[in-house]
């Protein structure tokens, strides 16, 4: 057989058309590769729910305003332009309103990117905070990565329209901190929606929500259960990451030994493949020639070894699917984005060494209050603080909380964020940034306004994987603007307009959208049901 | 090297600037005859709505000596040239646990409680002067943000207790104490409800205990020699309640509900009470009543709409209420955050309240509400010389503390954070 081939060719090459069928050599086949599972194919679960506009929004020319743009450029005078959804052009002085846009006038007032909030239980923990909307903390087992936010999320919740009043687009909506990992949480748009899928924003990762010391401990150590200790803590979040790093070699042997089993098949099918085609080119060449010689011998092999086509074989049985091992592995990999509620530096620490040791990477570290202490690592790391401007006290670890932490985070080169945690905080969040700037100026540290802004906007941006197109006033980034009625850093300042993706999504004085604060004796006329801000659903503007 | 201390007000970096630095203060004398003391120059507020420029505010023995527009400082004291600064009474928030709470989580550091030695909900005789600590490290933030007096408030069950009102300086309790007790507290907020009671029983039980009281006033004698009736409240309760019946002490309810403050206003003109609303969150919708019946109202600006009884919260009920004339006080309603007051106060600007209303409320109404303005509250002769010293307008958040002064005496802006902030201001790595 080994001579064939050669004898073939020169066959071919000598005599033309009566040549030997040249036989067939099968090709190696390059190793299959696998798709990956569907669960590991989605960056959310809220992903491809998300509410589309039947039209596109009028655009917006916003002139005269301050633009603050979150890049470290403020524009005194400027133009802002907001087209089909996104930032289109923002420039100094005045521009020509495109043909049909609506035209503001800002002389006196400041645009800003709409405030971004990493750290929200909007939706979780609804107002009025009656125990049937205590939907945040799946209190029943320390490890829930399972728990997702997004199938719980209360979209009517009267928070989420008094937040945007404040200049809020976007937060991240988290588990509570009760559990040592509590699920994933869910980043949207606080744009109105019947669900929160179809306020998601698309493309964004889903966080997972993890807590070090007092919460877990004291929710579970009091009920004579695991975690007692902060030493439990740290035990079995090791356990929930070997778990994952279990069903990952789990997954890697699976795909490894699919492939080699397709890959057989594969080849044997070929092989089978290059022997049918032979046999006919043969058979066609024998009939044709009619020349004994080969062709006998040919015959008798084939009687004698029958070209059987090989059957597939038997898939390789998929590792059991478990989706909160499986956010886990997410976040080995990278796809979920792991955000760590942590008070004391050495809970930090630990945490950091968790995370090498496990092989994930901390996208952000929230409530940090003594971050402060550690905050040339964090930066090296490039791990996100997430904090409030001046809560402390309230437990133990918040003890050493100083307002000065923000400024000396940012201040090292670590990316400072103010995240509220709180339904009334979230509502001034530009103040407590405010605060947080005028702590670190009075403490020495060299900040601008800018600065402070860029820690409600670009900082959070980053910390949820969505900086390419959200937190700040780029050209080519979502229309997510707030035009406010001075500097946003003032106590006095108040948002006067708010867009998203460019659609008005709030003006002062503007009734609740709610539905619960329907037909209540609140402040309020009676709002439509849904008012009609995203073309195509609810009733006349 | 560590930072300065914060004593030596520091030029801030980009706020208004204060054309003159005021000279550090040294650690306060604590003898009662204080330095004498002369600010010249500033813009005074004077917490009743005046506004001074360029006055001189004089302090001696702790109490404030002269005031005026263009005074000359007296011979001998220490001249503080205050040009373009601004000077206001001492901020006070009348509803906090400062002193009595060190962290909230921890139940061996908290005194604002009685715990229940039974399923008695009312602790008349509780008083918050007897657990007040003035080594709490709260006090010195609470300074570092204006603050110069607080109502130390009893919190839990339905009738929690009598609150107290201390200036925050002092090593005893004794000195820090000014008045105690101070008001007489009773939730009927959604807390003392939600215990499963729900409104009307809470009322009911107030009223009973009202009543006992009445009882017990009249009949003390025959009740020392056990020939009364059985009462609910225990004895020391029950003297709490009649100092409340004998109008010498005032009571503050906290309620929320519309329907709840209107029935306050019946239970205090039933027992003839001298009521302060607190929180109050729909007290805009009973506005006229509360002007009619000149009670008070201690209010949270940044009140959300967190239960049922508060869904009519809304950001300007303080201006709604100022506007009906009835007398608003701003408070936090927290203890670490107290430093929240010129914030929350600023909020309700924003909202609409007058900013010499806005002033007010965190200085004089709590004073006059609580039976002390004849000694604090605003700035004027003869008053406990307690004010701030600021580097501009002190409800903007940009603006600073530059100098403090409790009954007289300079106090160094220190406290547990800033020996942080010294310690971590440059990292030992």
């Amino acid at each position: 057989m080994k001579s064939a081939p050669l004898l073939a060719l020169l066959l071919v090459a000598g005599c033309g058309a009566a040549a030997t069928p040249v036989p067939l050599v099968p090709r190696e086949s390059p190793r299959p590769i696998l798709p990956p599972p569907p669960w590991q194919a989605k960056v959310s679960e809220a992903e491809g729910y998300e509410m589309k506009p039947l039209a596109p929004p009028p655009a917006i020319v916003i002139r005269g305003a301050t633009l603050m743009l979150g890049t470290g450029r403020t524009i005194a005078k400027g133009t802002i332009i907001l087209d089909k959804g996104k930032i289109a052009v923002v420039a100094e002085g005045d521009l020509p309103a495109p043909a049909g846009a609506v035209v503001i006038d800002g002389t006196g007032k400041f645009v800003t990117p709409g405030l971004i909030d990493t750290h929200s239980h909007l939706g979780v923990y609804a107002q009025p905070g009656v125990s049937a909307h205590d939907d945040g903390n799946e209190m029943t087992d320390p490890v829930t990565p399972q728990a997702q936010t997004v199938d719980a999320f209360w979209p009517q919740d009267p928070s989420i329209e008094r937040a945007v009043a404040g200049g809020v687009t976007a937060i991240q909506v988290l588990p509570g901190s009760g559990n040592l990992i509590g699920g994933r949480a869910v980043t949207l748009k606080l744009r109105p929606g019947l669900s929160p899928r179809e306020m998601h924003v698309s493309g964004a990762a889903d966080g997972l929500k993890m807590a070090c010391g007092e919460n877990p401990k004291r929710t579970y150590g009091g009920k004579q259960r695991a975690p007692m200790t902060r030493m439990g803590n740290l035990a079995l979040q090791r356990t929930a990451f070997l778990r994952a790093k279990k069903l990952q070699e789990q997954w890697a042997r699976w795909r490894e030994q699919e492939s080699t089993r397709i890959e057989a098949d594969s080849k044997k099918r070929a092989v089978w493949e290059s022997k049918r085609d032979e046999r006919v080119q043969r058979a066609a060449w024998c009939k044709a020639n009619e020349e004994p010689d080969p062709c006998e011998s040919w015959r008798h092999k084939w009687a004698e070894t029958p070209n059987e086509e090989p059957q597939p074989s038997e898939p390789i049985v998929t590792p059991d699917r478990d989706p909160g091992t499986e956010t886990l592995v997410g976040a080995l990999e990278g796809r979920v984005l792991v955000h760590v509620h942590c008070y004391r530096a050495d809970d930090m620490l630990a945490m950091i060494a968790l995370s090498d040791e496990m092989g994930f990477r901390i996208r952000s570290f929230h409530h940090a209050l003594e971050a402060y202490k550690i905050r040339d690592r964090l930066a090296t790391r490039q791990i996100a603080v997430s904090t409030w401007a001046d809560w402390w006290g309230f437990k133990m670890e918040a003890y050493d909380g100083i307002p000065e932490n923000a400024a000396l985070v940012h201040e090292a080169g670590g990316r400072t964020i103010i995240h509220s945690d709180s339904e009334e905080g979230i509502q001034r969040l530009n103040q407590e940034a405010g605060k947080a700037l005028a702590s670190g100026r009075r403490a020495g540290v060299a900040l601008t306004d800018d600065d402070a802004l860029r820690w409600v906007t670009m900082n959070p941006a980053w910390a949820l994987g969505v900086d390419h197109r959200m937190g700040s006033l780029e050209p080519g980034k979502d229309a997510d603007v707030v035009l406010w009625t001075r500097n946003p850093l003032s106590v006095y300042a108040l948002a006067e307009r708010v867009w998203i993706d460019g659609f008005p999504v709030y003006e002062r004085g503007k009734p609740h959208w709610s539905d619960f604060e329907l037909g209540q004796t609140i402040e309020s006329p009676m709002p439509p049901a849904v008012p009609a801000l995203l073309g195509g659903i609810g009733g006349a503007k | 090297m560590a930072e300065p201390a914060r004593a030596q007000p520091r030029k801030p970096v980009a706020v208004a600037k204060p054309a003159v630095v005021l000279k550090p203060a040294k650690a306060a004398a604590k003898e009662e005859a204080g330095p004498v003391v002369a600010y010249a120059g500033a813009t005074v507020h004077l917490g009743n709505g005046e506004v001074i420029q360029d006055a001189t505010v004089v302090i001696a023995n702790g109490k404030i000596t002269q005031l005026g527009k263009g005074l000359a400082a007296p011979g001998g004291a220490t001249l503080l040239p205050a040009k373009g600064m601004v000077i206001t009474p001492g901020l006070v928030d009348a509803l906090t646990s400062i002193g009595l709470i060190e962290v909230d989580l921890e139940s061996s550091t908290r005194s604002d409680h009685q715990l229940a030695v039974s399923n008695d909900s009312v602790h008349a005789g509780f008083r918050a002067a007897d657990a007040y600590n003035p080594a709490s490290t709260v006090i010195a933030v609470a300074r570092s943000e204006g603050l110069t007096s607080a109502g130390v408030i009893p919190t839990g069950g339905l009738i929690s207790g009598q609150s107290a009102w201390v200036d925050l300086d002092g090593a005893t309790a004794e000195e820090a104490i000014a008045q105690a007790p101070l008001a007489l507290h009773v939730h009927l907020d959604s807390d003392a409800a939600g215990d499963g009671a729900g409104h009307g029983t809470a009322i009911l039980k107030v009223r009973e205990a009202f009543d006992d009281a009445r009882t017990f006033q009249k009949s003390k004698a025959a009740w020392e020699r056990n020939q009364t009736r059985r009462f609910a409240p225990s004895r020391l309760d029950l003297e709490a309640l009649a100092s409340a019946l004998d109008q010498k002490l005032p009571v503050v309810f906290h309620v929320d509900r519309a329907a709840d403050i209107l029935a306050v206003l019946n239970l205090a003109r039933e027992f003839k009470l001298r009521p302060v609303i607190a929180g109050g969150a729909e007290a805009w919708k009973v506005a006229p009543q509360l002007a009619a019946a000149k009670v008070p109202v201690f209010l949270f600006p940044l009140q959300q709409p967190s239960s049922f009884d508060a869904l009519g919260a809304r950001e300007d009920n303080a201006a709604l209420l100022d506007k009906a004339g009835v007398a608003v006080g701003i408070s936090t309603g927290e203890t670490h955050n107290a430093r929240k007051l010129r914030q929350e106060a600023g909020n309700a600007v924003r909202s609409g309240l007058p900013y010499e209303a806005a002033l007010a409320a965190i200085t004089r109404v709590p004073a006059e509400a609580l039976g002390l303005g004849a000694r604090y509250g605003t700035l004027a002769v003869g008053k406990t010389a307690n004010l701030v010293v600021w580097s501009g307008d002190p409800l903007e958040i940009g603006t600073q503390v530059l100098d403090l002064v409790i009954r007289g005496h300079r106090l160094p802006l220190r406290s547990r954070q800033t020996a942080l902030l010294d310690r971590y201001r440059r990292l030992p790595r």
